[in-house]
């Protein structure tokens, strides 16, 4: 299956003779660009060094004595091919992206300028701590930033993203059980919870049993409650939550874990809808992580890299994973190994000390914004979302009565019987400019509709939004031309792609043609 | 606020027309006793000047490897990355898009993951690669739970030499599952047996090459041995550059290859974020962790490029997923792939060679001074040296002339007994012969002191 040869241009494929058909496959301003692999020829360069010197090899008898299979090219080729690829991507700085549990919002350019400056994004880990004074500072100072956000006690900086800061709180949790001689067995998590959340607690060996919602879209806590149970490790409850409800009775929730020696762990994806309103650590939470590539506006970069630290409550702090900062008398250093104690740090969770480009990135925007703009980051997004639902809920049918945090929910129920369905709504978006919303998430709403617009999005992207949005919607309901929709997007560089084609038979590589 | 368009006016019409009187209607779902009414205790809003002058403030306290002799490494090694790379990185539609899951509009990161899979794989003689880990030690322990999961047995062994954060972030990832590891202890010869208690419940072997020490080996032999019992062999790149000279892990009989990528394209960064490599045999593809994408056909029968194989994945799988991953290091590949587009099959080729024959030139200046032993026999652009004083203290005499002298082995290794005259130098294209010179008068001083 990996043998497959490639068309050497994408025109072989598409050319044909209808009027819109062009020889080369590019249309104008859309320009396609084979794969790197279909490129090049023998003997170019895109990188110019000196030459080596003549030494006695040291590589002791293993020298690759065959090609690599990599393509040359100049260096103009290759500005070219990535060139070409980017104008294929949509991105928040050229639209409006409302992609429900993300947090698209704007990413400074002074972030990146600072991620680049000279002693930020050329030094070594492993430079003498006498050398990076300031890179430590700056690490501590941050730390404070999200300790006094959450009100919480310590944070744990080296999570790598999201799903490894959640790793990081259950692992603390699973530590802090430990050292009482615990064996908890069970974690609870409410069905409308991301994905994350339950491979997580898997990895740290606990039961996840699933705690149904109610009515209003939080958490059923009676059902909650009767799970109950000395063998509760904990629950991972996400808030505001994916439905873009905050959980009303999170303090009850945080007690009832608490009577039974369990931990509340707070997935703080959605941290944007309540910054400077409330406090995580008033709120009972014992461990949360922070996507510093959400809130805090580190980009995306097309998945990645992203940085999730984790606030601990006093209870889990002595279980953080190593390194940490520590400082005295306005001196700094690190704390790279695990010291022994009957309260210990669970381990180490990546090399060296955490995600450093995305820390210097997020205090540049917390600087930007200090405590007044923290809270009407909050205040905006909030008020964006709850805009967004007043202005589509004649239309379509939010599942839950009453205002949202930062993001508007809406099910499919009305466009039962049009033939058109979410993901056809989703790509007509497509068609009209934007990047779709979250669909089919959370799991608890049929044909999910997620709209997040974020704090960064002007009045005016608004109107003509929801303007799009009722024109698609009332397309959908009135003409009765499901076609119009399902052969959605029409102007993208692909149309609808063969998914179920790829997981068939994969084709996970380029392979050189037979 | 330069970053929220709102004024207070258009605030005010919106909340009329949601049919509330003021913000604070919008947070009721709040517990009335956790609400905050002021500020929290923090600076205000800031110009960006200000900023810029705070960062650089930040930056200006450190010693910069841009302007000091630097011969560090221990898993992350500076490299000189085309200006290119930056550029094309920072171009907004790479920069600020999200995870590619609309296909249609994302096909610039996908072509790009699909390339850097494939890049992947071809340094590392593997057949396929997903599209990025965090960093090379994250990914080195999904490789363990991989092949726990692939053999359905419990068992690792991992070897003395692999990079200690390496093994302890694997230590820690399986540390709740019902997997376990065997670490041997580190060794300053390089002496092991990782085939004592090699038998038919153990999942894998985990090597490394170069190893943390410097040292090269041929591996094929313990691959044999490993698929003698059924084992697999996971072997550990964290100097990916070495591949441009070296015969590769899948050319040895890996079954499992994981690495740091850092090495071509992305800045040193104070350790993060880098990107994590993962290859593997085509028949364990559907036991492997992360984002994969793969090449399919539009509607229109033109090729286009798709995340696939989610099936493995948590938000489908969720607690049956192979890993509870979302995240890759999208950004960090995009740059590992541009240089790596860039280097080409020549370049890859000929930046190998630079890097190992400066570092062979320094280790011979390097052996040549009384007190100072270079311990290895082989190694690429990174070797370990006896010092007759303990390397801690040397390397903060270095910083104290302005040298970035290495990595004391001691800071990793800091129980190991007898460790702690040793020093971790790398030397790579960005070295010249004066820092070289540098290095090897201040060593001198330091021997003979």
């Amino acid at each position: 299956m990996l043998n497959v040869g490639r068309p050497s241009r994408p025109g072989a494929v598409t050319q044909g003779h209808d009027l819109e058909s062009t020889y080369t496959g590019n249309k104008a301003l859309n320009l396609e660009t084979p794969l790197i692999f279909e490129q090049g020829v023998k003997g170019r360069v895109g990188v110019d060094m000196r030459d080596p010197k003549e030494v006695k090899s040291r590589l002791g008898g293993l020298e690759r004595n065959e090609e690599v299979g990599l393509p040359d090219l100049s260096e103009p080729q290759v500005v070219r091919h990535y060139v070409r690829l980017s104008r294929q991507n949509y991105s928040i700085d050229a639209g409006f992206y409302p992609l429900g549990s993300c947090t698209m919002k704007h990413n400074p350019r002074i972030n990146e300028k600072a991620a680049r400056m000279k002693g930020l994004g050329d030094i070594h880990p492993m430079q003498p701590v006498s050398t990076v004074q300031g890179a430590l500072a700056l690490i501590d100072d941050l730390a404070h930033w999200l300790k006094t956000i959450t009100g919480m006690s310590a944070v744990a900086m080296s999570p790598a993203a999201g799903a490894h800061g959640e790793l990081c709180g259950i692992m603390a949790i699973r530590a802090a059980h430990d050292a009482k001689g615990e064996q908890r067995t069970r974690i609870l998590v409410p069905e409308s919870a991301h994905g994350t959340n339950p491979a997580t607690a898997a990895l740290c060996g606990y039961k996840v049993e699933s705690v149904p919602a109610r009515a209003d879209g939080r958490m059923d806590l009676d059902a909650f409650e009767a799970k109950l149970g000395p063998d509760v490790a904990g629950v991972m409850l996400t808030n505001p939550n994916t439905c873009g409800l905050f959980e009303n009775d999170v303090k009850k929730i945080a007690d009832l874990i608490h009577s039974v020696g369990g931990y509340f762990y707070c997935d703080g994806a959605n941290l944007n809808a309540i910054l400077g309103r409330t406090r995580p650590g008033d709120l009972g939470v014992d461990a949360m992580h922070i996507n510093l590539h959400k809130t805090f506006s580190t980009p995306h970069g097309g998945g990645g890299p992203g940085s999730g630290p984790v606030v601990l409550s006093d209870a889990l702090a002595p279980y953080a994973p190593v390194p940490f900062v520590v400082e005295e008398g306005g001196n700094y250093s690190l704390q790279e190994q695990v010291e022994e104690g009957a309260a210990k740090s669970f381990g180490r969770m990546k090399t060296f000390h955490g995600q450093m480009g995305m820390f210097i990135r997020a205090l540049a925007y917390m600087l930007s914004h200090g405590s007044d703009g923290l809270r009407q980051i909050a205040e905006d997004a909030v008020l964006n979302a709850n805009y967004i639902r007043v202005g589509l809920d004649d239309l379509l049918n939010s599942p839950f009565e009453g205002v949202c945090m930062h993001e508007a929910l809406f099910d499919d129920s009305t466009l039962k019987d049009t033939g058109v369905t979410t993901l056809d709504i989703a790509k007509a978006m497509i068609d009209e400019g934007y990047h779709p919303m979250t669909m089919y998430f959370p799991l608890v709403v049929h044909g999910a509709m997620l709209i997040e617009p974020t704090e960064s999005e002007t009045k005016e992207t608004l109107d003509l939004f929801i303007g799009s949005m009722r024109h698609l919607i009332e397309k959908a309901q009135t003409s009765n031309d499901p076609e119009f929709f399902v052969q959605a997007p029409k102007f993208a560089p692909r149309k609808r792609l063969d998914e179920t084609a790829a997981a068939r038979s994969p084709i996970l590589r380029w392979t050189a043609p037979e | 606020m330069r970053y929220m368009p709102h004024t207070a006016e258009e605030r005010q019409a919106m909340l009329q027309k949601i049919g509330v009187s003021s913000i604070d209607d919008l947070f009721v779902d709040i517990p009335e006793d956790a609400r905050l009414t002021g500020l929290l205790d923090l600076p205000k809003h800031a110009p960006e000047m200000d900023v810029d002058a705070k960062m650089l403030a930040y930056g200006a306290q450190n010693l910069s490897p841009s302007s000091a002799p630097s011969f560090l490494g221990a898993g992350a090694y500076r490299h000189h990355v085309p200006s290119v790379v930056d550029h094309l990185i920072q171009r907004s539609e790479f920069l600020t898009a999200y995870t590619p899951y609309q296909p249609e509009i994302s096909q610039g990161t996908l072509q790009a993951l699909f390339e850097f899979q494939t890049q992947v794989a071809l340094i590392t003689g593997m057949d396929v690669a997903n599209a990025s880990m965090y960093d090379g030690a994250t990914a080195c322990a999904e490789a363990v739970l991989m092949a726990c999961r692939a053999t359905r047995r419990k068992k690792a062994i991992l070897s003395c030499n692999l990079h200690p954060h390496y093994r302890e972030v694997t230590d820690t990832t399986v540390q709740f599952t019902d997997f376990s590891v065997e670490s041997l202890p580190p060794s300053i010869d390089g002496v092991e047996d990782l085939t004592a208690d090699l038998g038919k419940d153990i999942a894998c072997v985990v090597v490394q090459n170069p190893d943390f020490f410097g040292r090269l080996q041929d591996l094929s032999d313990l691959a044999d041995k490993c698929h003698e019992v059924g084992a697999l062999l996971v072997v550990v790149v964290t100097e990916v550059v070495s591949l441009g000279a070296v015969r590769s892990p899948g050319d040895m009989g890996a079954d499992i290859v994981v690495g740091e990528g850092q090495s071509i394209g992305v800045p040193l960064s104070y350790g993060g974020p880098y990107v994590g490599l993962f290859a593997t045999r085509q028949k364990y593809v559907r036991q492997m962790p992360g984002r994969l994408c793969g090449e399919t056909t539009d509607q229109d029968g033109t090729r286009g490029f798709v995340l696939t194989l989610s099936t493995r994945e948590q938000h489908i799988r969720r607690e049956k997923a192979t890993s509870n991953i979302c995240t890759n290091a999208g950004l960090c590949s995009l740059a590992f792939s541009i240089h790596m587009s860039l280097l080409g099959e020549v370049g890859f080729a000929k930046l190998a060679k630079l890097n190992h024959s400066e570092a062979a030139a320094a280790a011979d200046k390097i052996s040549a001074i009384d007190g100072v032993d270079v311990l290895n026999e082989t190694f690429f652009n990174e070797f370990t040296v006896k010092l007759p004083v303990p390397a801690q203290d040397a390397v903060e005499k270095l910083a104290a002339k302005g040298i970035l002298g290495g990595v004391p082995v001691s800071r990793l290794l800091p129980n190991a007994d007898g460790f702690e005259n040793l020093l971790l130098i790398t030397v790579t294209e960005t070295n010249t012969d004066d820092d070289v010179d540098q290095l090897v008068a201040a060593l001198k001083e330091i021997a003979n002191a």
